[in-house]
């Protein structure tokens, strides 16, 4: 039962560190470009937006609610369901838009899972939410490698215990800006 | 996610034994009328004391699994250490119906040690088993569970699984969104626990190889999940997976040729085979919906797995080789049945169930395939991942006891459980081993 062997073997993986290292590069030029694309792109609410423009510095409502929308980075899920909330359905399109105005952003879309049901089901559901996620955001403009997913189940949970209120927080897709 | 990560490969080190879950057992459940059963003290002939007390762990294995009750050591008459010093009488009056006595001798001129151990049937006064066991001091442990086999075979007919062991997953939360994963091995009672793998990225689905050397597992370690084959007495492991997207849920066939997965890489999780040689990919379904938790039938002719196509979980079978759309249904009365595996009489399935949409309980249970009669074997709301012993008598889970991940074994009848709390993390996705050599 060689338990007399006292060896230990620790292997560091670089691996990670590469990846978003390489991630990294594109970054910086995000802030920059989100100006003046989101006033072009959408169209639809010309109106407050010409009259939000008074002073060259001052940011329109539009701009505003774009930034604010990019702010939002976690979306919550029903329980057993796949598809985001309807009331999400906006802030998302403004996730989108900032993806095709800015080409050389990345992100990733983590899945996950409340407790309840098998892990390798919820592995899979998570990965269903994050893929409805990408799916919108590839029909709102962004391109499919600008976008990686990955589900993590329920192993990841953002808050423990077996209360409704874990369980609500812990059903979501977190957008990371890579 | 810019948490420092970092995995490590544990080797039967001293120093994981600090780490350790320290699981140690429990009786939750025990029949009604258990078989009365002697375990005399073993005499020991050499210095000092020795750090096993094999008759304390024959009494532990055969109680344990509930349908042995020791008779205390305070109410017998006589301490025989062999066959010549044993009077049935004394153990009749007790209402004892075996006995089992034995003494340890130092080999000489070795640092081994002779265990000599010989049971009896006191109503037909007869010895039935008895023999010398040799091993160091530090495989006592191991001698005291192989006694322990014999006694089972002797009196149920079916062979003990006293000397099998677990894996299992640990998950210990440090701070923010650190967590501390870690692969672990122990016997099946818990005791000797080792770490094999610890990391800061998930660990899922461990799977023992048919032989019992190798374990299969899912770790997240670059961040993505895919599938490793480690050895586990070496720690040498390879990355068996490195397809897009979900990689997960490995199984070795029967003939330990081949390893079932789940990929997603074209699209949704659908199952695979992996042809460990020729490192050959089959694809085994094709449906745009979940399909996962495959498992081998005994004969490794067919796949039973879990998908929703129908829009919950249930759980199909399929042969390989043919087509994909040719799934044969085998749950129907369940609002979810998940994970699901066949017992060695390919009729009975154990499986996950919740039974209805309204109330989101998941417990284990067993489906005859043949007479659709069904036994929930727990009443506990959250259990998963059963695993079956390798003797078929008793199934392992998951389930969640005072918040915390524990593991719970219950007989396949159901009549008996016992519990392996943890003091430290939440334990989950026990794996049984094969019977091991």
């Amino acid at each position: 039962m060689g338990m007399q062997h006292n060896q230990f073997l620790k292997i560091s993986l670089l691996v990670i560190s590469l990846v978003t290292l390489a991630a990294c590069s594109s970054t910086s030029e995000t802030e920059e470009v989100i100006e003046d694309n989101q006033g072009s792109s959408s169209s639809g609410s010309s109106a407050s937006t010409t009259s939000a423009v008074s002073s060259g510095g001052q940011l329109t409502q539009e701009e505003i609610r774009a930034q604010n929308a990019l702010r939002q980075t976690v979306f919550y899920f029903d329980f057993d369901v796949a598809e985001f909330k309807p009331a999400d359905r906006d802030t998302l399109v403004y996730h989108a838009r900032d993806l095709a105005a800015n080409p050389g952003n990345r992100l990733r879309l983590e899945g996950h899972a409340d407790e309840r049901g098998t892990r390798e089901y919820n592995l899979a559901l998570g990965e269903r939410r994050a893929n409805g996620i990408m799916n919108y955001f590839i029909v709102n403009g962004a391109s499919r490698s600008q976008i990686e997913v990955v589900s993590y189940g329920e192993e990841r949970p953002s808050q423990s215990g077996q209360t409704e209120q874990a369980y609500t927080r812990n059903r979501r897709v977190e957008v990371v800006a890579r | 996610m810019n948490t420092r990560v970092y995995v490590c490969v544990c080797l039967f080190s001293i120093l994981s034994l600090s780490a350790r879950a320290e699981l140690s057992i429990q009786i939750t459940q025990g029949i009604d009328n258990p078989i009365p059963i002697a375990v005399v003290p073993f005499a020991w002939d050499g210095e000092g004391v020795l750090i096993e007390n094999v008759a304390g762990i024959v009494i532990n294995d055969l109680e344990q699994v509930g349908e042995f009750r020791s008779l205390s050591r305070s109410n017998m008459l006589s301490m025989p250490n062999e066959e010549r010093e044993v009077f049935y009488r004394d153990w009749r009056i007790l209402a004892q119906d075996y006995l089992l006595v034995g003494k340890i001798n130092r080999a000489s001129g070795s640092q081994l040690v002779q265990v000599q151990y010989e049971f009896f049937d006191i109503n037909r006064e007869m010895k039935l088993a008895g023999e010398i066991l040799t091993g160091s001091v530090a495989q006592l442990r191991d001698i005291g569970h192989e006694i322990a086999n014999v006694i089972f075979e002797q009196v149920t007919g079916v062979p003990g699984a006293f000397t099998s062991q677990i894996l299992y997953i640990v998950s210990e939360h440090v701070q923010g969104d650190d967590y501390n994963f870690r692969l672990e091995k122990a016997d099946y009672d818990g005791a000797r626990a080792q770490v094999l793998l610890e990391s800061s990225q998930p660990i899922m689905s461990p799977s023992w190889s048919p032989n019992g050397e190798d374990a299969a597992y899912v770790s997240f370690e670059t961040d993505l999940p895919r599938i490793y084959i480690q050895n586990i007495a070496t720690g040498q492991r390879r990355q068996i997976t490195n397809y897009p997207n979900i990689n997960s849920s490995p199984v070795w066939s029967p003939d330990a040729t081949k390893l079932a997965m789940v990929l997603s890489k074209d699209g949704s999780p659908d199952i695979y085979v992996q042809d460990l040689n020729s490192n050959q990919l089959m694809r085994v379904t094709d449906h745009p919906s979940i399909d996962t938790e495959p498992s081998w039938s005994s004969d490794g002719r067919s796949i039973v797995f879990m998908s929703d196509r129908t829009g919950q979980p249930q759980i199909y079978q399929i042969e390989l080789g043919a087509s994909s759309y040719n799934v044969e249904r085998l749950t129907y009365d369940c609002f979810q049945c998940m994970k699901a595996k066949f017992l060695p009489d390919g009729v009975n399935l154990v499986h996950v169930r919740r039974e209805a949409r309204q109330s989101p309980n998941y417990q284990i249970a067993i489906l005859n395939i043949e007479t659709l009669r069904v036994i929930t074997l727990t009443n506990t709301s959250l259990d998963e991942s059963p695993s079956v012993a390798p003797n078929g008598s008793m199934i392992m889970y998951a389930t969640k006891f005072d918040g915390r991940g524990v593991l719970d074994a219950v007989s396949i009848d159901g009549r008996v459980k016992f519990r392996l709390p943890s003091s430290q993390g939440d334990v989950r996705e026990p794996a049984w081993s094969p019977f091991l050599n």
